[in-house]
């Protein structure tokens, strides 16, 4: 078993029709949505963890992507951009999951871990420089 | 013993010896106090953090025909038009123009007087809209153009108050998270949150103002300017250490450079939410050491420097005075503390990691014989406290 986070992209016509379920169903696969915007005539985007067996995960992202759906493994919906980023650390109580954190204590210069982000997007609200951003 | 001339004289021929005000407490250990002052010319000390006492002055120069102006917005960030005639001054706090404030707590303030002194700064184009009654000797009614930092006569900053010599740690006792300039404080006394560089902090290296007085030079987000004044609130009468270090807020600094020599990277504006806008700026002052007392000062370390914890949803806005109790800077820094015998997250609202790149930055500067000293022309008041307001009755 292996856990992907993955970010997909639906063009505007496919938001209607129940991938997840699919993949549940179909594919043996365990899904934990972390963000969703599908909205009815319009495009959406959903960040979610997939979990199976790396056979699974093939065949279930081979039947997402026959509706046209894009799949980024790269590219996730938080952004944390390290210019705009001042590093004084004023969002790291506010991420539960510590995907922000202080990389060395000597030098209190703050890190993103992305892989451990859930978009929560408290960091958004709580940065007072804009350097987390929502793709979506 | 050292004077100011021959520091700047050691400068000047490039061989002064500079270090950090983290990097001198190894350095004191290792060689002595007596040996490090001879050798050692000066110590750097750096913050970065929201100042909203800050803002600036621009002078537009004259259109043709001219105008008085006595309303003006910078990219509909109302400025403050009270003086001559195209001189105006913009605070780093002011809100846009339509800004819902906390009308839908809490409120979001994206863009403001800090974010117009950024952008400034960084050399990117704003939008004058001026408006006047008009005179005989100023015809014009109305002026709407778009400038950059270039096309300003002077774009000077002047801050009323910087550099709070020790600050406070905030906590929210409360059952419902609140909004400060200290950032989001979650209910029951879940995070602390803090603001000072502690040991690398300008006049936590200097408690008693021996060396940075009205005239002192400093680097002001990568400007040459100096301390003007004491700042607004000074209050050096309070409660010290035994090492004259300020266990609460106390000196405060008024600054000025011009900002056509700044660096946009350290003037940055910033969106507190449910508080407002403010201006988060870069500064570094440099310490002459002039004798080995001086540098004993600069030797304070994050473990000997405390902070008052205050409960933000009810201590301070009242005013009661009540401190929960005192965090040292190297517990805070670490990023967990004890309150009540329960252990608290605590982060910064101040950048110890900027702070840290600026004292590099102007030690690099002074070992090149870019940056001189200035001595003092007066010392900071040293015997003054702050006083409250005191609201009267109406007398009928």
């Amino acid at each position: 078993m292996s856990t992907k986070k993955l970010l997909l992209y639906f063009p505007k016509s496919e938001t209607e029709k129940p991938i997840v379920y699919h993949l549940v169903k179909d594919y043996n696969l365990i899904i934990n949505i972390f963000r969703a915007k599908v909205t009815p005539e319009e495009y959406g985007y959903l960040v979610l963890d997939v979990t199976g067996t790396e056979e699974d995960i093939r065949r279930g992202m081979d039947f997402v992507r026959t509706f046209n759906v894009q799949i980024d493994e790269a590219q996730k919906g938080v952004r944390w951009e390290i210019s705009k980023c001042t590093m004084c650390g004023n969002c790291i109580p506010h991420c539960p999951t510590k995907a922000l954190h202080i990389s060395d204590r000597s030098t209190m210069e703050v890190a993103f871990d992305s892989s451990l982000c859930i978009e929560c997007l408290s960091c958004l609200q709580n940065c007072p420089y804009g350097a987390c951003s929502s793709i979506f | 013993m050292k004077s100011y001339a021959e520091i700047n004289s050691r400068i000047e021929s490039g061989k002064a010896v500079v270090l950090t005000a983290e990097e001198i407490i190894d350095y004191v250990e290792r060689k002595g106090l007596e040996e490090a002052a001879e050798e050692v010319d000066v110590v750097t000390t750096a913050t970065f953090g929201p100042m909203c006492s800050s803002g600036c002055f621009l002078n537009f120069g004259h259109s043709q025909p001219r105008i008085r102006i006595t309303q003006a917005w910078i990219d509909d960030v109302p400025a403050y038009c009270g003086v001559a005639a195209v001189d105006v001054y913009l605070g780093a706090t002011e809100l846009r123009r339509g800004d819902p404030a906390n009308t839908y707590y809490p409120g979001e303030f994206r863009f403001g007087g800090g974010h117009v002194i950024e952008k400034l700064v960084a050399g990117e184009k704003l939008e004058l809209h001026g408006l006047s009654y008009g005179t005989d000797d100023y015809p014009r009614r109305e002026v709407r153009t778009t400038f950059t930092i270039k096309d300003l006569n002077q774009a000077v900053m002047v801050n009323p108050r910087n550099c709070y010599q020790n600050y406070n740690a905030a906590i929210n006792c409360s059952d419902r998270p609140i909004f400060t300039y200290l950032g989001q404080l979650k209910p029951n006394g879940q995070n602390v949150s803090y603001s000072s560089a502690g040991q690398l902090s300008p006049l936590l290296n200097d408690p008693l103002y021996e060396t940075i007085g009205i005239g002192t030079k400093v680097w002001l987000a990568g400007a040459q300017g100096h301390v003007y004044a004491e700042g607004t609130q000074h209050s050096p009468t309070c409660q010290r250490g035994a090492n004259d270090v300020p266990t609460e807020g106390a000196g405060t600094l008024a600054l000025t450079a011009n900002m056509k020599e700044m660096k946009s990277e350290f003037v940055r504006g910033a969106s507190l939410r449910g508080y407002g806008v403010s201006l988060a700026l870069g500064i570094g002052i440099p310490i002459p050491i002039l004798n080995p007392r001086v540098l004993k000062r600069t030797t304070v370390r994050d473990r000997d420097i405390l902070a008052p914890l205050i409960d933000y949803s009810s201590d301070y806005p009242n005013r009661t005075g009540k401190v929960l109790c005192r965090l040292s800077y190297e517990e805070l820094k670490r990023g967990e503390v004890e309150v009540e015998g329960r252990k608290v997250e605590a982060s910064s609202m101040s950048s110890y990691a900027k702070a840290r790149q600026i004292a590099q930055l102007l030690a690099e500067e002074i070992r090149r014989g870019d940056f001189l000293l200035a001595p003092p022309i007066r010392r900071l008041p040293l015997k003054q406290s702050a006083s409250g307001l005191k609201i009267r009755e109406r007398q009928r």
